[in-house]
């Protein structure tokens, strides 16, 4: 990829960040960078894609240390789950011999694997060698047959941000458009019940949560075509030009690709979160206004009173465990007023939110949630954010995994919201999930006993205030109580 | 003793590598600057090296991970980027004052060309402030060997930095009478190392490992509520009296070159072994511990191998002819191939991500250079029973239908995999008392009921319920 294609990339029409002087892909800093680079991104944004032999070209670092470590899960093929990487060695590098390993190597996936499509992640080393793979991949599909589409998502390109978008970019440009969606099955169709064609776009499918949803959608006769990525097949991708619809998932990282499937097919799209009652609710509202379909507006309405009065219900006891805990959410801004909604549905209050990555949009909405006071963080370093826990009596602190062990070793209740987590709390019942983990964590016993001094220490404190302070002769519970707190 | 074959080594011949057994030795490097007090590694690469590396070693110890980047991107992958290395080692310097920052090398520097000597000597021109912070660069690109060679690279380049040769500084084998150097490779665990130093201890002397995981990704819970840089390791104050030391111990193949190095630096005799598991093994250990310090071996020790001895008999009729798969780097492999030949049990499949001189130990007719795929082939052919590699494996082993013990990295589907002790009379008996119990649960050798049918017994059914399950 040539510097003019990246700049194009960073140059997102429909991201709010290019209008602000902040830019959400801005140059990282040597000694100071936290975060994924752009293969990472573009892996995250299609390894859902189960039946495709993902292969990442390059030497074993991105691979070796990266593969099968993502929380997304299958209905069926595992595919995805298989680590496969061209593995490059020195002779390769200094031979010039990438190139021939990458083009052997789409033949033995092909040939072991039978996959729907071969990706292939470009990466540093051969993207600055001047391994051509666009030319590589070409040849290959015209070879054997097998789709093989090129990602050419080096590291060094940039952020995780960019990788998303790059892999967007790859999936309109090679393979939404090359299939027509299969004819929807007899007798599910009849009077007033019209089914309509949708995407999903930005969806992983972490833990399997996209399947709290999938019920709901298949009610109301709403198809998913195709998703970006969650639980998706090549095959379906292929269609996904022929959505009505396209919704994106609380993230803006694939943006890209909602606004040039409407450039080219007019397909309109709208931005939606499934966390938290009030916005599943709301992204169903949004497919019936945008598709214009009274019937299905009627039908989605009766099945919103219906799931809310039973998810309220069943919310209930929790809420009563959660209402006025304090949380700090640090999700680096792109599910931040998504998440802030959904904790705010449980009665806790939002003491702050992090919005690294969050456009001027999100932080309207966040605005809009949590108040004109609302504290934004912009800059997450693991000092500031214990800062913010302490003094504003934080009982929460929400973020991702890499940050999992800091909280912890700060003997603060965490929860896990990003790729790698175990449980999905998309849909109406995955707030019950969401609750259940948040009460697990800050109602666990384990943190008085993790505060709490070994006794020995406090009776030598005590001997100590005692030799130093003759007159202390009162008992110790205060000490006691101020060693505890 | 039957005389030693050394084993065929088949290198890889398929272009595409799947499942990959490999992780690369720039993280391999990282981790053994991890096992430095006050310390952080800063790869030389793009910030994804960092963050994959980051995420490997936070999943498998869960543990926060001080690790940082150079950063590396379009202009400077292309234009160079030793003004990285120097900005890079500016803000750590200012913001962390650590005791030691290690510079390991990405494929992505390397294939660049980048000199990272010459980008340390040009921080060192530009920020003579930081002088008293030592720096150990190191060129580690993940496209040669893998972790556990990236590991001993690291600890060489530590040497090289911070041990002064004895002549210069005057260090003298044996003017520290108690103290012993031991030289660790990364196929122990912290919880080995623990169990390494308490036996060293028994004997009346003072060990000081290098690098030491089990002072700094042991799982211990700190009074301070964050740290930027490693919580504990090795000191940097104690590398320049390694030269003082009475004996060096070298655990484990990979760090032939590494006490090299040492030995040539400060003339410390040293003590090598390939592993310490199984019976073999750590006698020769416990024996060089009692010639060092000349002690007698405490009765406890006595007792711990008697019992390992008792534990290789009960576990001999599940073990002996059993058929295991291992998939590992090579001071691993070496590891358990040797403890369970030394029990009767055979290893029928051995895979291994890169070549090593220590691979000719492998009790394994052939060892393969390559990837799980490999070995999932092999396994397969050659009847393996039960697996024992990394997490990577469980898909490996439920494709075989046998059970896995895991063992090396990354372990992220557990807790407390990282603390497991292998090593020693007790951890060798744990090994075997596991490995027999998973034989023990496949029921080999179960003759099934036979029902003739001639003699029906209509009124039969099999077996018999729990009341409480009516």
């Amino acid at each position: 990829m040539n510097k003019k294609d990246i700049a194009a990339l960073l140059d997102e029409p429909a991201c709010a960040h290019n209008t602000k002087a902040k830019s959400g892909c801005s140059k990282p800093k040597p000694g100071a960078t936290a975060g994924g680079c752009a293969f990472d991104g573009a892996q995250i944004a299609l390894l859902p894609i189960a039946d495709v032999a993902h292969i990442v070209h390059g030497s074993i670092g991105c691979a070796g240390s990266s593969w099968d470590n993502r929380g997304t899960r299958s209905s069926g093929p595992t595919l995805y789950k298989m680590g496969m990487t061209t593995d490059l060695t020195e002779q390769d590098v200094i031979m010039g011999r990438g190139e021939k390993r990458l083009f052997h190597s789409i033949k033995q996936a092909i040939d072991s694997y039978h996959p729907a499509a071969v990706f292939v992640y470009n990466t540093c080393i051969p993207a600055m060698i001047g391994d051509d793979i666009e030319a590589v991949c070409r040849q290959a599909q015209q070879r054997w047959g097998t789709p093989v589409v090129p990602v050419d998502a080096a590291g060094f390109y940039g952020t995780k941000n960019l990788g998303n978008r790059i892999a967007g970019e790859a999936m309109v440009k090679y393979v939404c458009g090359t299939r027509e969606p299969d004819p929807l099955p007899a007798g599910i169709e009849h009077d007033g019940f019209k089914v309509h064609d949708v995407t999903l776009v930005g969806e992983y499918n972490i833990a399997g949560e996209l399947w709290h949803v999938l019920p709901l959608f298949d009610e109301l006769g709403l198809r998913v075509l195709g998703s970006l990525s969650g639980d998706a097949r090549f095959r379906e991708v292929q269609t996904m030009h022929r959505s009505e619809v396209n919704m994106m998932v609380c993230s803006k990282a694939m943006i890209n690709v909602a606004r040039l499937l409407q450039e080219r097919y007019g397909t309109p799209w709208f931005e939606g979160s499934f966390y938290g009652v009030a916005d599943v609710s709301q992204a169903l509202r949004d497919f019936a206004r945008v598709l214009n379909d009274p019937d299905l507006t009627a039908r989605t309405e009766a099945v919103i009173a219906r799931e809310e009065a039973a998810i309220h219900a069943k919310l209930e006891p929790w809420r009563a465990r959660l209402k006025g805990r304090k949380v700090l959410l640090y999700t680096g801004g792109v599910k931040s007023w998504s998440i802030v909604s959904a904790l705010q549905d449980l009665g806790m209050i939002v003491v702050a939110t992090g919005t690294r990555k969050s456009t001027e949009d999100d932080k309207a909405r966040i605005r809009e949630l949590m108040g004109q006071d609302a504290v934004m963080i912009d800059d997450g370093n693991p000092r500031g954010l214990i800062k913010i826990v302490r003094e504003q009596g934080v009982d929460c602190l929400i973020a991702g995994g890499r940050n999992m062990y800091t909280a912890l070793k700060a003997r603060i209740p965490f929860l896990d919201i990003n790729q790698e987590r175990d449980f999905g709390y998309e849909g109406y019942t995955g707030m019950l999930e969401l609750a259940k983990q948040l009460a697990l964590t800050i109602e666990s016993p384990v943190w008085e006993a993790v505060r709490r001094p070994a006794p020995w220490t406090l009776a030598a404190n005590a001997r100590t205030a005692v030799d130093t302070d003759p007159a202390a002769d009162a008992p110790r519970d205060a000490d006691l109580e101020v060693a505890h707190a | 003793m039957p005389e030693l074959i050394a084993p065929e080594i088949i290198k890889r011949r398929k272009a595409l590598s799947v499942s990959p057994l490999k992780a690369s030795s720039t993280i391999g490097a990282a981790l053994a600057f991890l096992g430095i007090r006050r310390s952080i590694p800063m790869l030389h690469g793009s910030q994804g090296c960092t963050a994959f590396g980051k995420v490997f070693f936070v999943r498998h110890f869960r543990e926060p991970i001080p690790l940082q980047s150079t950063a590396m991107e379009q202009v400077s992958a292309i234009m160079g980027a030793n003004e990285n290395v120097v900005e890079g080692l500016r803000v750590l310097c200012e913001k962390n004052q650590p005791d030691l920052i290690g510079v390991p090398t990405t494929g992505l520097s390397e294939a660049q060309g980048a000199d990272i000597h010459m980008a340390v000597r040009e921080f060192r021109a530009k920020h003579p402030e930081y002088d008293r912070i030592p720096i150990v660069p190191v060129a580690t690109p993940d496209f040669t060997g893998c972790l556990e060679s990236g590991f001993a690279q690291a600890t060489s380049a530590m040497i090289d930095v911070l041990v002064p040769a004895a002549e210069v500084a005057g260090t003298q084998p044996g003017r520290r009478r108690r103290q012993v150097t031991v030289l660790v490779g990364a196929a122990l665990t912290p919880g080995d190392l623990e169990h390494l130093k308490e036996l060293i201890e028994l004997f009346g002397l003072r060990p000081v490992v290098l690098p030491d995981l089990s002072d700094s990704l042991d799982g211990h819970l700190p009074p301070e509520e964050f740290n930027p840089l490693t919580i504990g390791g090795t000191l940097v104050s104690e590398l320049p009296t390694l030269g003082d030391s009475v004996a060096t111990l070298v655990i484990g193949g990979s760090m032939d070159h590494t006490a090299d190095l040492l030995n040539a630096r400060t003339g410390v005799p040293d003590y090598r072994f390939a592993h310490l598991m199984g019976l073999d093994a750590v006698d020769a250990l416990v024996q060089t511990l009692a010639a060092i310090s000349g002690n007698p071996v405490p009765e406890r020790i006595e007792r711990q191998r008697a019992q390992l001895q008792d534990a290789m008999l009960d576990s001999h009729f599940m073990l002996g002819l059993s058929r295991f798969a291992i998939a590992a780097d090579a001071d691993l492999l070496v590891a358990f191939s040797q403890l369970l030949a030394g029990v009767g049990a055979e290893t029928v499949a051995a895979a291994t991500p890169a070549n090593a001189p220590a691979l000719a130990q492998v009790r394994c007719d052939r060892v393969r250079i390559g990837d799980l795929e490999d070995l999932e082939a092999d396994a397969r052919d050659r009847v393996a029973e039960v697996l024992i590699g990394s997490s990577h494996a469980v898909h490996t082993a439920a494709r075989l239908g046998i059970p896995l013990l895991r063992a090396g990295f990354p372990q992220y589907d557990r807790v407390g995999g990282y603390q497991r002790t292998w090593i020693g009379y007790q951890g060798s008996r744990a090994t075997l008392f596991d490995l027999a119990n998973m034989l023990l649960q496949l029921e080999r050798g179960e003759i099934h009921p036979y029902r003739s049918r001639l003699m029906p017994r209509a009124d039969e059914t099999a077996g018999v319920r729990h009341v409480s399950g009516l």
